[in-house]
């Protein structure tokens, strides 16, 4: 196995160019798991940890770019004020361990149906940003995920960031585990309060084969919302908005029974989970409008 | 005034009743300790296992030229390899070495590569052939005793009736209930390791971590067919057992390839291979009646248990002994009518682990004691209490209970112990749920539950259960210093640190060294059954009052004088085989019999927090008092009852190794869930020291009591915050949201 450790990104994406094969790593929390068991056996690895520019973030345009090597924990510290849903999501990855080593970009590369900041950046309307010798180009997050652990990139392109809107709205994030910490989803969800646009984000993780936008339940809120004139003078929601919000949710999974739990209690908990973050993140701009 | 014994002993630090820092704490805080997966050897090769992918199949052809042919292999081998008996086992031979033309159970052993480099031998495995004829796997321990015999002589390991008193009783109030307990791990950290280093006479040294050295050597020797003498073993760093390491699981084959290619051999599994490489916990299903009065007395207790012992025997007759003999609990019960099954099914091979039949046990009679109380409607611990059995006492088996059996007094003191405030503000690492941000309070119903167990402490049955101590006695460097040795094996509870202890009391010597564990002595006993400090604590007692006699006999009768005056050059040396008092096996019919050294007990109360929209459960609190006799080490005694306590909270609400038709879905730690810090609140313990005349200083095991009650405390506070009976563990978040 070779050990390509480029010192820029265009020599990395000039590695990668030539060897499409290659398996980059960042945080390796993913990728050494699969290693260690024998799962993969890549015939090169692409280190990506001593690019510079893949660790740092900046702000421009009321979009946020997170470099795709800036780990869990430095988004928890520096972009919790900007970001607040997937500083909230990156808060319940693993362990500090971890969240000092994982990256939103190997979350990305990952693709894992139950990854963490997936929901966040679907309902914040997120975009990836991919690289290659040939050029860069803006991937929505709703358009990168497309099986499971399949997404969107050519075989020669890198995650070089992800832009994240930032926003002063109430974002929510909230995962069912069968543990209280260190615990991969038995489903997860967000939800993104877009006032300027009269618009809810929300999606749902570890429900469907992808992460995936419950459009209908978006829809459904955002028309309830505006309809009633309500981003300008909120009031507290009905609990039958809140419930027929969380069934809309619960719709939009396509869940599987498996050893982390039941099909019918995904459906269930994305609907309370729904429901609940709903509720704090409209009780939160009821208090900021006000 | 003549010389005794005692006067030899003047008072040092880090003697009994203190808690002395661990010789091997600094260097395992610091990441130093040299575990068995570090062992390494100049020249060695690695060592691989096939593994069946299958739970039941015949094996039609198994080719191993592809694998051959890989370079840097230097040997492949299946079961003709095998020079001496291919059986082992630890109370039935039953489990052959290398699988022979049948599997019984997913991921038994088939063939073993050894190789110059790990990747190698796994490259080779992938290489060798094997064609299997798949077979219908038995999967049901209910019915297993009548499906097709996995074992020439049936599914049925063992039987255990308990006959007691009036098998016709009636009672005015009756509740039954089926409860269910699902296959908990051992989850320790350390994987299986272990290196073969071949002599130049045909012998092996093989350096293993184990629980067990003598009983691995006579297996081992067996399979290699060599005497005894020619298989030698120390001990190695080990990184928990729990019960998980009584059995063989690389031991033989590390030595097959050792002495097959003359090259030291190591292996170490992974985590994955872990779950396929040592027993579980006995999954089992248990049907029970209980009968009383309307004041709540007991007047009869029947059970029928099935425990599921998998593909091969392990330890599966004790197990079934405890539940049976345990099976009403700590409780003064006339009359008893249990029976107990062990079987084969083609699920993973089952034996020891922490409680062993004792846990799954107390998990239906506390749940039956809940319900009792509720029938009556009487308070959960008053019903207890009523019942509770105390020194005196006569056991299900006849055997009368001959030392402190406080079991109201524990249920007492954690039921009067305050109450955990309602969390004041919103900290969701207080949550169910946790940091996972679930519920900021909505949905969260608080409930409390409380249980009690009872535990047997050493081997029981008339099994010679003994260990043996070395203890010497030198001056060095102008001050006296001791040394122990024996072949118990430290696993990480702290015998170490207990037998220096033991040696500083015995012999007044600050200095004591503890030599490394191996065969090179007399057996130490298994580390099991919450048996070390209480046999190899007692040789090691023992051997410190054969050195005192020589010391006596030294000062020729004179006043006592500076030991290193006394000892000057001599070096005194006594080695001391120590045994408990004998027990006896229980009789097949009825069950009656002495069978058991010592009981132990522990009480807990669970405060749960439960999300019951979700289904989520944080375990708030979950206090326990238990009786231990004496604490040698009271910091070590709290260690052990907080990870007691730990492993019954993950049976009741998150440890399971899932099966689907024999075969295992969730070997990892990713999808196999053991308790995190938030997931296991902070205890307030309780310790009572009860001294048991018959033990030494009066101890009463200590490792496996608090697993015992921890389990149906924590069920019973979620059946009080749900209102559901939930009668199987670990309570899955389906169980309580009914989806
Ligand atoms: C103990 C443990 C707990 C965990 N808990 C969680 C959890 O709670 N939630 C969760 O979501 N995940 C969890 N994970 C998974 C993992 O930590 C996350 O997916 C993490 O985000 C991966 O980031 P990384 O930088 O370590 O990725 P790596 O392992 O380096 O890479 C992951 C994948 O992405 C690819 N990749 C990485 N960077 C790029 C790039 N720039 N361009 C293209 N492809 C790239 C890699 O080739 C690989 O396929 C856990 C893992 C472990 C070991």
């Amino acid at each position: 196995m070779d050990f390509l450790r480029p010192d820029t990104l265009a020599e990395a994406l000039a590695h990668k160019a030539g060897r499409p094969d290659a398996v980059p790593i960042a945080g390796g929390t993913d990728v050494m798991v699969e290693l260690n068991f024998d799962h993969r056996r890549p015939a090169a690895l692409l280190d990506l940890t001593r690019i510079a520019e893949l660790r740092t973030w900046d702000e421009d345009d009321g979009a946020v770019r997170i470099g795709a090597a800036v780990p869990y924990a430095r988004i928890i510290e520096e972009l919790g004020g900007r970001l607040p849903g997937l500083a909230m999501a990156s808060r319940t990855v693993g362990s500090p361990q971890i969240r000092n080593r994982g990256t939103v970009g190997g979350n990305l590369g990952a693709a894992s149906p139950a990854g963490d900041t997936h929901p966040v950046l679907l309902a914040a309307g997120a975009s990836v940003e991919a690289a290659s010798t040939r050029g860069t180009r803006l991937i929505p997050a709703t358009d990168f995920y497309l099986g499971v652990k399949r997404h969107a990139l050519e075989p020669d392109e890198l995650i070089t960031a992800v832009h994240v809107p930032v926003t002063r709205a109430p974002q929510q994030f909230s995962k069912v585990g069968t543990r209280n910490a260190m615990v991969i989803a038995v489903c997860s969800f967000a939800v993104a309060l877009h006032p300027a646009e009269h618009r809810v984000g929300a999606a749902v993780g570890s429900a469907a084969p992808t992460p995936r936008r419950a459009s209908a339940a978006e829809e459904f809120l955002s028309a309830e919302l505006t309809s009633t004139n309500q981003w300008e003078s909120p009031e507290p929601l009905l609990d039958s908005v809140k419930r027929r919000f969380g069934d809309l949710v619960a719709e939009a999974a396509s869940p599987i029974d498996d050893v982390r739990g039941s099909a019918a209690y995904r459906k269930h908990a994305l609907s309370v989970l729904a429901r609940r973050t709903l509720g704090w993140a409209w009780q939160d701009y009821a208090g900021k409008v006000a | 005034m003549s010389l005794t014994p005692a006067d030899l002993t003047s008072a040092v630090a880090g003697g009994i009743g203190a808690s002395p820092q661990r010789p091997d704490g600094n260097l395992k805080v610091r990441g130093e300790f040299a575990y068995a997966s570090d062992l390494w050897h100049e020249d060695m090769i690695w060592g691989a296992t096939l593994r069946s992918p299958h739970p039941y199949a015949r094996i039609v052809s198994v080719d191993l030229t592809e694998a051959l042919k890989v370079p840097g292999v230097h040997a492949v081998l299946t079961h003709e390899d095998v020079p001496g008996q291919n059986r082992y086992g630890l109370e039935h031979r039953d489990q052959p070495v290398l699988a022979e033309d049948v599997v019984r159970y997913q991921g038994e052993p088939v063939a073993l590569v050894g190789a110059d480099h790990p990747e190698t031998a796994l490259r080779a495995l992938k290489r060798i052939k094997v064609e299997y004829d798949v077979l219908t796997p038995v999967v049901d321990m209910e019915t297993a005793a009548d499906e097709r015999p996995l074992h020439p002589a049936g599914n049925v390991v063992r039987h255990v009736p308990i006959r007691r008193g009036d098998q016709r009783a009636e009672a005015e109030v009756v509740v039954t209930g089926r409860y269910e307990v699902g296959m908990q791990d051992q989850a320790f950290l350390g994987p299986e390791s272990g290196l073969a280093v071949p002599d130049e006479e045909g012998g092996v040294d093989l350096y293993i971590a184990t629980q067990w050295l003598h009983v691995d050597q006579a297996q081992v020797a067996v399979a290699l067919g060599l005497p005894l003498e020619r298989v030698r073993l120390t001990l190695s760093g080990v990184g928990g057992a729990f019960g998980g390491r009584e059995d063989l699981s690389m031991q033989v084959h590390a030595c097959l390839l050792a002495l097959r290619t003359g090259k030291p051999t190591k292996m170490v599994y992974n985590r994955e291979e872990s779950f396929y490489g040592h027993v579980h916990r006995h999954p089992a299903v248990l049907y029970y009646e209980h009968g009383a009065d309307r004041t709540g007395r007991l007047v009869y207790v029947k059970a029928r248990i099935f425990l599921d012992g998998g593909a091969y025997a392990s330890s599966t007759s004790a197990v079934v002994a405890n539940a049976a003999t345990l099976g009403v609990g700590p409780y003064d019960v006339d009359n008893v009518t249990v029976d107990c099954w062990g079987v084969y099914t083609n699920n993973p091979p089952c034996g020891a682990m922490r409680g062993f039949g004792a846990v799954q046990a107390a998990f239906a009679y506390e749940s039956q004691m809940d319900r009792l109380a509720e029938a009556l409607g009487m308070d959960p611990v008053d019903v207890r209490i009523v019942n509770a059995m105390s020194e005196g006492s006569v056991m299900p088996t006849g055997q009368v209970v001959d030392s402190a059996a406080p079991v109201a007094q524990l249920l007492k003191l954690v039921k009067d112990k305050p109450m955990p405030p309602l969390p004041a503000a919103v900290d969701l690492r207080d949550m169910p749920g946790g940091v996972s941000n679930t519920t900021h309070g909505e949905g969260v119903v608080r409930g409390v539950g409380y249980a009690v167990g009872i535990k047997n402490i050493c081997f029981s049955e008339g099994f010679d259960d003994y260990s043996t101590a070395r203890v010497r006695l030198q001056v060095i460097n102008g001050e006296p210093a001791a040394s122990a040795h024996t072949a118990a094996a430290e696993v990480g509870q702290g015998l170490v640190t207990i037998m220096q202890q033991i040696v500083r009391t015995e012999l007044g010597v600050e200095r004591v060294t503890i030599l490394p564990m191996d065969t090179g002595i007399g057996n130490g006993g298994s580390t099991s059954a919450s048996r070390q400090t209480y046999v190899t604590g007692g040789a090691v007692r023992a051997a410190c009052a054969a050195v005192r006699e020589k010391l006596v006999k030294l000062a020729g009768g004179r006043a006592p004088v500076d030991l290193v005056d006394l000892l000057g050059d001599d070096v005194i040396d006594e080695t001391v085989e120590w045994r408990h008092r004998a027990t006896e096996r229980i009789d097949p019919v009825t069950g009656q019999g002495n069978a058991h050294v010592q009981y132990g007990f522990a009480a807990h109360r669970a405060v749960v927090d439960v999300d019951v929209e979700l289904g989520l459960v944080k375990v708030v609190e979950l206090d326990c008092a238990q009786d231990v006799g004496k604490a040698l080490n009271p910091q070590a005694v709290l260690g052990q009852i907080q990870g007691g306590s730990a492993q019954g909270l993950g049976l009741a609400v998150m440890e399971e190794i899932q099966l689907a038709d024999g075969k295992v879905r969730n070997p990892s730690f990713t999808d196999y869930l053991i308790p995190t810090v938030l997931d296991m609140p902070p205890m307030s313990i309780d310790v009572l020291e009860l001294a048991d005349p018959h033990a030494p200083y009066g101890v009463r095991g200590v490792g496996e009591p608090p697993t015992i009650s921890s389990t149906p405390a924590i069920v019973a506070a979620i059946r009080a915050a749900t209102g559901l009976a939930l009668t199987r563990v670990p309570v899955r978040p389906e169980h309580i949201t009914g989806t």
